[in-house]
């Protein structure tokens, strides 16, 4: 039971990464990506073919994880960022089902369906981190998600950060006060689509083998259901709607009810979720955003 | 390529492709050039219709062997999913997107992709996993027309399409009502105040949408099978199909159907793309289409008023 | 001097000439009407000349350069700020952070050579770049008396503050001039007054406004130069005197006499 519940937090982890660049890409910038799922395969299959054919570690990995997965986000969000309306979903969408598609298909790299096996385990400082003793693997996740959370919440105060929700709310506005639309609107999308290419890369040392049927559109939705459940555009809240997401999908497990809910059930659910969201909470359950610019130094005014 | 009756083959399997994807493609336009919005869930509806029109046949056919009765049934389940499949299109719009039309941008797409994925979970859930297919109402043996071999179904397929298509054309060009559709996607406001029901105007343009993805969905079952995740890359494939055409423009939505069936045959037979990676090919086109003339082939660069 | 000018500066769409070949200037340190009946290409001349829409044909000079077709945000970092017949805020976001945004361009990535430190310093160390933007935005909000409302979102604000906000955004760009579509339009008459004082305020700043207006009391009383439109053309410019008693604006406005 414990254990379980500690594979519940660490997929939680690894999610709210890919749910914390979603924020960044939907919650602040306003766009609308549906392929956290590709970068994440990227990411995993990025690290599953320079550790088991080239024997590198996952340190060494994890930025060309990175680097690839914002790599391919430009490709995509250059053509379609520049325009108005909502290409992006689209296009997205349909580049999602490709990389799953290439994934399958081009065995000699890739293993085709039967994916990458035996991708060795993480090592820090000659210490295995081995995911069957959870904990320590938990730790890892927990620090990476430490990490990119304080990033990124800083990221979202800067002056990109600010850059980003102008944009969200008047892109014309927005560049006639002199911010370049396009180009906040590319990086957002691959710094988005970079962490999730990391959380990618833990997924891989973390199940230590790769198939191209665990990145599915599901995934996808899941992080948009993370994002839209805690509120868009901040990260702590979308944190806690990636843990409560993944306890809805372990529900039917954790409560050893998996033989009555059938397995359609969550997924149902996770469409209910982002519909009736939308219509009754669309700031989510926690909302407003956590930081706001000058109310610390209007309570420090009014301290004096 | 071999010669000329091979290209012809080609282009009339291009032709069938692209006259379905033209169905669909259909649904996604109208609704976008009235509320200026995807609607995500289009896909998943054209799966429910190929579903129903799959039962309905079934349960009317019995056990009937092929002949005038299977042929007449099969237009009456299409008939059928046609009506159904449009009032599931309304209520959808009534109770996903309608109490959204006033909020951000964001909150219609996201509704609506919660929307394709309660269907496609629940048509899962409820009828299997399994892929089914309809079953040929006709006897489906080809026939050859000067070195060109033809399948009944590919004649159903493009009298069907095409017969709808010019049906919406008339009706969206000289009814009342297509021309208080017209002008509804021009101005919505003005619309209003000219008296026109936008409401009525809207779930209307649901309903003809969901009912072609419908009927498109019955001819894809044919030849396919129907499965509850048909409606991803067909509703992908249709859209870009709207695009290429001119998102918002009806006519647009025909040409870049039948450009892209022609596109994927042609790609797969002639260029020799692998077959596994087909569906790459309407994604390099939407990719393509957006850098070099993003308002489509016949579509207009629309400007926001500043 | 001439701050702004345009050459011949024309504007189709398909058959219609929105804007045709109109010579317009702004003098520096002037304020400058653009009035003319409805559709008489007023906002269509603004967006050519800030970047949102761009030319069929005719130049664009700013500063005696040229900036024909540029985009909107090369053209604001120019020091051309403006705002919008229908209020474009930043509605979301905060009354400081909308006044915040006009500094953007002015911190971080600027320089060309050191764009890449630049940028590092504004993530890792933005605290101090944060307070002096703050500030600036704090001394436009108090220009116009907007204080109590820093910390409320944009979209909460009444109607007149919006347009008030919209000005403070622009000016904290700092820009040499100011576009104002439409500044009064949806005000009262007190409103409107003060915010007649407010331009003037802006001008003797040293920055230079370009206004388009219907309400022609604001027009005559405040504009040192008045430039008429009509049906895309330029049809008369000078002083709100001869302004006034120019037949062919008269025309323009109530139409001929037999």
């Amino acid at each position: 039971m414990v254990n379980f519940f500690l594979l519940i937090l660490i997929y939680s982890g690894i999610y709210a990464l890919m749910a914390i660049g979603q924020n960044l890409i939907t919650g602040y910038t306003g766009m609308l990506s549906l392929c956290q799922a590709g970068f994440f395969a990227i990411g995993s299959y990025v690290t599953a073919i320079l550790a088991t054919s080239l024997g590198w570690s996952l340190w060494a990995t994890l930025p060309v994880a990175a680097l690839l997965s914002a790599m391919f986000g430009v490709l995509i969000g250059l053509p379609t960022l520049r325009l108005k309306g909502d290409y992006l979903a689209i296009a997205t969408l349909g580049f999602g089902e490709i990389v799953r598609n290439v994934l399958n298909n081009w065995d000699s790299l890739t293993g085709g369906p039967m994916g990458i096996q035996r991708i060795p385990m993480a090592t820090i400082f000659s210490f295995t981190i081995n995911p069957y003793k959870k904990w320590a693997f938990l730790a890892l996740v927990i620090l990476i998600v430490v990490i990119s959370y304080y990033l990124f919440e800083r990221l979202g105060r800067s002056r990109m950060g600010r850059a980003l929700q102008a944009i969200r709310d008047d892109e014309i506005a927005a560049a006639s006060m002199g911010i370049n639309v396009t180009k906040y609107k590319v990086w957002a999308f691959a710094i988005g689509a970079s962490v999730a290419g990391i959380a990618g890369s833990l997924q891989s040392v973390f199940s230590l083998s790769v198939t191209p049927n665990s990145y599915t559109f599901m995934v996808s939705i899941m992080v948009l259901c993370m994002v839209v459940l805690g509120g868009m555009g901040n990260f702590a809240a979308v944190i806690l709607g990636a843990f409560i997401i993944q306890l809805i999908s372990y529900f039917p497990q954790l409560t050893g009810l998996s033989s009555v809910i059938p397995p359609q059930f969550k997924q149902i659910l996770f469409g209910l979720i982002l519909v009736v969201m939308m219509i009754w909470r669309p700031q989510g359950i926690i909302g407003v955003r956590s930081y706001r610019v000058g109310q610390k130094k209007s309570k420090a005014k009014g301290a004096k | 390529m071999g010669s000329l009756s091979e290209f012809f083959q080609h282009f009339v399997n291009g032709l069938t492709l692209g006259g379905v994807y033209a169905l669909i493609a259909l649904g996604y336009t109208m609704v976008y050039g009235i509320l200026k919005f995807i609607n995500f869930a289009h896909g998943d509806v054209l799966m429910v219709g190929a579903y129903i029109g799959l039962f309905v046949f079934d349960a009317l056919r019995g056990s009937a062997p092929l002949g005038a009765w299977t042929f007449i049934a099969f237009f009456l389940a299409m008939l059928i999913s046609m009506v159904l499949t449009a009032a599931l299109g309304v209520v959808i719009e009534r109770v996903a997107y309608k109490p959204l039309r006033k909020a951000s941008r964001l909150a219609p797409l996201l509704s609506a992709i919660g929307v394709s994925f309660i269907l496609s979970n629940s048509a899962a859930w409820a009828w299997g996993t399994q892929s089914r297919k309809l079953n040929y109402p006709f006897d489906n043996t080809p026939f050859e027309i000067g070195g060109v071999v033809i399948t009944p179904h590919q004649v159903l397929v493009l009298v069907v399409s095409i017969l709808m298509m010019v049906a919406l054309k008339v009706f969206v060009d000289r009814s009342r009502m297509g021309k208080a559709m017209r002008a509804t996607s021009l101005d919505q406001d003005t619309a209003r105040l000219m008296g026109i029901n936008v409401n009525v105007v809207i779930s209307l343009t649901f309903a003809i949408g969901s009912a072609l993805a419908a009927a498109g969905g019955m001819l894809i079952a044919l030849d396919f099978k129907a499965y509850p995740t048909m409606g991803m890359m067909l509703g992908l494939k249709a859209f870009v199909a709207a695009v290429v055409g001119g998102i918002g423009n009806i006519g647009g939505a025909m040409l870049g159907g039948i450009t892209l069936g022609l596109l994927e045959t042609f790609g797969v037979a002639v260029f020799g793309i692998p077959q596994a990676m087909k569906d790459t090919i309407s994604f390099a086109v939407l990719i393509i289409v957006l850098l070099v003339r993003p308002q489509g082939l016949l579509g207009k660069v629309v400007r926001e008023k500043v | 001097m001439k701050l702004l000018q345009t050459e011949k500066l024309t504007r189709a769409y398909g058959g219609v000439m929105a804007v045709n070949e109109v010579d317009f200037s702004a003098q520096e340190g002037l304020i400058t009407g653009l009035i003319g009946p409805n559709g008489a290409g007023k906002t269509t001349l603004f967006n050519n000349m800030t970047g949102l829409d761009i030319p069929t044909e005719g130049k664009v000079f700013f500063d005696e350069k040229e900036i024909t077709g540029f985009p909107s945000h090369k053209i604001a970092r120019l020091g051309i700020a403006r705002t919008f017949q229908n209020i474009r805020l930043f509605k979301e976001m905060s009354v400081i952070e909308n006044v915040m945004i006009g500094r953007h361009f002015m911190t971080g990535e600027s320089p060309h050579k050191k764009r890449l430190t630049n940028m590092f310093k504004s993530y890792f160390f933005m605290e101090s770049e944060e307070a002096l933007m703050l500030e600036n935005a704090h001394k436009w909000l108090n220009f116009f008396d907007m204080d109590e409302f820093a910390n409320e979102d944009a979209k909460n604000l009444p109607y007149g503050r919006q347009r008030e906000l919209e000005i403070a955004r622009a000016l904290a760009s700092n820009p040499k001039i100011l576009f104002l579509d439409e500044p009064a339009a949806g005000m009262n008459p007190q409103e409107t007054e003060h915010l007649m004082d407010t331009i003037r305020k802006i001008r003797d700043t040293g920055v230079t406004v370009v206004l388009i207006e219907h309400d022609m009391k604001l027009v005559m009383s405040i504009c040192d130069n008045i430039t008429v439109l009509n049906y895309g053309q330029k049809i008369a410019q000078g002083t709100p005197k001869e302004i006034k008693n120019n037949p062919l604006v008269i025309e323009a406005y109530l139409g001929k006499e037999e």
